[in-house]
């Protein structure tokens, strides 16, 4: 088993013609991934990434011919990207993934709302996206270091995961899912929302959780973890030797309760019985002793 | 992007919230052309990027446009926490009965934009949140329609303010500072403190802009407002190559994909007994361009002896890197050792491409970590 993404996933692509659009649909239809659809206005009725994947003008247009059931955006924050979530929101694609970095956060307000207005879940943006070994990549994470297991991944950060997985994958830990929710300031799905589809998922024997400073999700996921969850969870929060700085104006500090540093968020998560590693790379082996 | 006083104020008076007078100088004899202008007392404040600017002696009265420019030959050039003086806002000095705080913020949390006002104004809000939480009201504006009326007419009454035509221009000024958030794309606008005149009438005596970088890219006019004076060299290089990159005082220079990485790997080079000589992300899908102009400006830091490269390609190419590195090396000689961590996106492309230089491989973050620093420690 595993959560969000699988082999029935049906997955279209908008911004798919665009370089960034193209060369990870390549990489995802060569892990496996049935790609139905792309989208890129005015190229609708073309054959695009190597002849393999139809074109669509509009979304609605290629959910109502290949019945896709998730969505994967590149499209730049230049480019509106916000606009490409509320158009396969209100095209009612269940699972929407936005990629794209440096999407103004004003704009996600209005985007979020309407995602939640239609009942659909929003993946990112700015995150990797999220990789189902052996069955669906959809996003950026790199196939070849997961394999399938009993380990379900969160984390805000990009990069950072692919070093966990790594370690987990090497020391013969695989992984039921991995989901990167992004770092932004407004995300469509938070570390508790996934927390309870790993709590849920049978498959899922441990959860690792990979936060950083700033907000105060990982909080959340710590109140969370200590009411619902069951399972072991290990964590590392980065930016433990980080200096303050270059954070936001006091008066958003105030309203998200407090600064958000590594040392807050690493007490919290102890205080309910998670596991922090001091290095990325111990992740792996703080899982395994969770598991015997 | 923190914009100065004058430049909030001058934005927020575009939206019809009655401001101060006066006008910016560069020069006491500037300082003292505005003062006659106003004609009365007037009040000489610094304009920088810190708070406190006042108990560091940067906003003094003046009663003559002689004093005028008195008070603004000691203010321009004074150094306050770090930051000289270029420019003073010369303003009328206005009396007023009390002090009160609006702002519009982005709230994480509620995934809103939320105001916030309180009959305390005049103090940093935080302290107010800490010391009577009860007197800060907020209002989440309506994700998609915007602040509504009721919600700014909830604010004004929610602070106390009674009479009607007061509580009207409250909430007129309310709707306009979210206005103005909204259309220069901040992450916080704020009015500390908006006065209540003799008469009742309210003003803003000083404000506050912070714009969200993200959205600059549709903002032209407001990129062009950038003070660029208190940044560092190194980090507006940056800045103007789409890289993040923070100073900080070691000598393992770091390049990294992704924020939480290169945290972390900062993290890491402290484990193992190092210094890291800075932050830097070259953000996602880095091409060769980027990653070049990040080794220049790691290299250019003297205190730099050896360079940490710690890349996992996803939607980074690790061949991309790779040739960012080798034409950076091309042009900026160099003996300075460096360690290379690629793995990912075309890692086997980047490998060949690197195995004929100097880089030194590392296999993990820890052992590449581990051969910076003793790679420095060597020097």
């Amino acid at each position: 088993m595993s959560i969000l993404v699988d082999k029935n996933t049906r997955l279209l692509v908008q911004g798919i013609t665009g370089n960034e659009g193209t060369f990870h649909s390549r990489a995802m239809l060569a892990y496996g991934t049935n790609i139905v659809a792309g989208v890129t206005p005015g190229r609708g009725g073309q054959m695009a990434v190597d002849g393999k994947v139809p074109v669509f003008n509009t979304v609605k247009e290629a959910v109502r011919a290949t019945q896709a059931n998730a969505s994967i955006i590149y499209v730049p924050a230049s480019l509106n990207a916000t606009d490409s979530i509320t158009e396969a929101a209100e095209a009612g694609v269940p699972l929407i993934v936005c990629i794209s970095e440096g999407v103004p956060a004003n704009d996600m307000v209005a985007a979020y709302e309407i995602v939640r207005e239609h009942g659909v879940r929003l993946i990112g943006p700015n995150c990797p996206g999220l990789l189902t070994p052996a069955q669906a990549k959809v996003g950026i994470i790199p196939g070849n270091i997961a394999i399938p297991g009993p380990v379900g991944v969160v984390s805000k950060s990009g990069t950072l995961t692919y070093e966990a997985v790594d370690a987990l994958t090497k020391l013969g830990l695989g992984q039921t899912t991995i989901v990167g929710i992004g770092g932004d300031p407004i995300i469509g799905t938070s570390f508790v929302d996934v927390l309870e589809l790993f709590e849920a998922d049978a498959d899922t024997k441990a959860i690792v959780l990979i936060g950083e400073i700033g907000g105060r999700a990982e909080v959340d996921a710590a109140e969370y973890i200590k009411a619902h969850v069951t399972k072991p969870v290990v964590s590392f929060i980065a930016g433990q030797t980080a200096p303050p700085g270059k954070r936001m104006g006091h008066a958003g500090a105030i309203i998200s309760g407090g600064e958000g540093t590594a040392q807050e968020k690493i007490a919290a998560l102890e205080a309910v019985g998670v596991k922090v590693a001091k290095l990325p790379t111990d992740i792996a082996q703080l899982v395994k002793e969770s598991l015997v | 992007m923190k914009l100065h006083e004058y430049q909030a104020r001058d934005i927020l008076a575009k939206y019809g919230i009655p401001v101060t007078g006066g006008g910016v100088a560069s020069t006491p004899a500037e300082a003292r052309a505005i003062a006659e202008q106003i004609g009365g007392r007037v009040v000489v404040k610094a304009q920088v990027f810190v708070g406190g600017r006042g108990k560091a002696g940067g906003v003094k009265l003046a009663d003559t446009p002689e004093q005028a420019e008195q008070v603004a030959s000691q203010i321009l050039g004074m150094d306050i926490k770090g930051l000289t003086v270029e420019k003073v806002l010369v303003a009328d000095a206005i009396t007023y009965e009390r002090e009160i705080y609006l702002g519009v913020v982005m709230d994480r949390a509620s995934k809103r934009i939320v105001l916030m006002a309180s009959a305390e104004g005049g103090v940093e809000i935080e302290e107010v949140a800490k010391t009577n939480p009860d007197a800060i009201v907020k209002v989440a504006a309506h994700p998609t329609l915007g602040l509504q009326p009721f919600q700014a007419r909830e604010l004004a009454f929610g602070i106390g303010l009674t009479d009607g035509k007061q509580a009207r221009q409250f909430a007129a000024i309310a709707t306009a500072l979210y206005k103005a958030y909204m259309d220069t794309d901040a992450s916080l606008a704020e009015i500390n403190p908006l006065v209540v005149l003799p008469g009742g009438a309210l003003q803003a005596l000083d404000s506050k802009i912070v714009l969200d970088d993200s959205a600059l890219f549709r903002h032209t006019d407001l990129e062009a407002m950038r003070d660029s004076s208190d940044e560092p060299e190194a980090e507006r290089q940056a800045r103007e190559a789409g890289i993040t990159f923070i100073k900080l005082d070691g000598d393992i220079g770091c390049m990294v994909n992704g924020a939480g990485l290169a945290m972390a790997t900062m993290d890491v080079v402290k484990l193992y007994g190092g210094e890291p000589a800075n932050f830097l992300d070259i953000g996602g899908g880095a091409g060769k361009d980027k990653v070049k102009a990040a080794l220049q400006i790691i290299l250019a830091d003297p205190n730099v002896k050896a360079v940490m490269f710690n890349i996992f390609g996803g939607i980074t190419r690790v061949d991309e890197v790779a040739k960012g590195i080798i034409a950076a090396l091309d042009e900026v000689k160099t003996d300075v050792p460096m360690v290379a961590r690629l793995v990912g996106t075309n890692e086997e492309a980047g490998r060949k491409l690197l195995a004929e230089s100097v880089l030194i491989p590392a296999e993990s973050l820890a052992d590449a970590a581990q051969k910076a620093v003793a790679a420095a420690r060597a020097r």
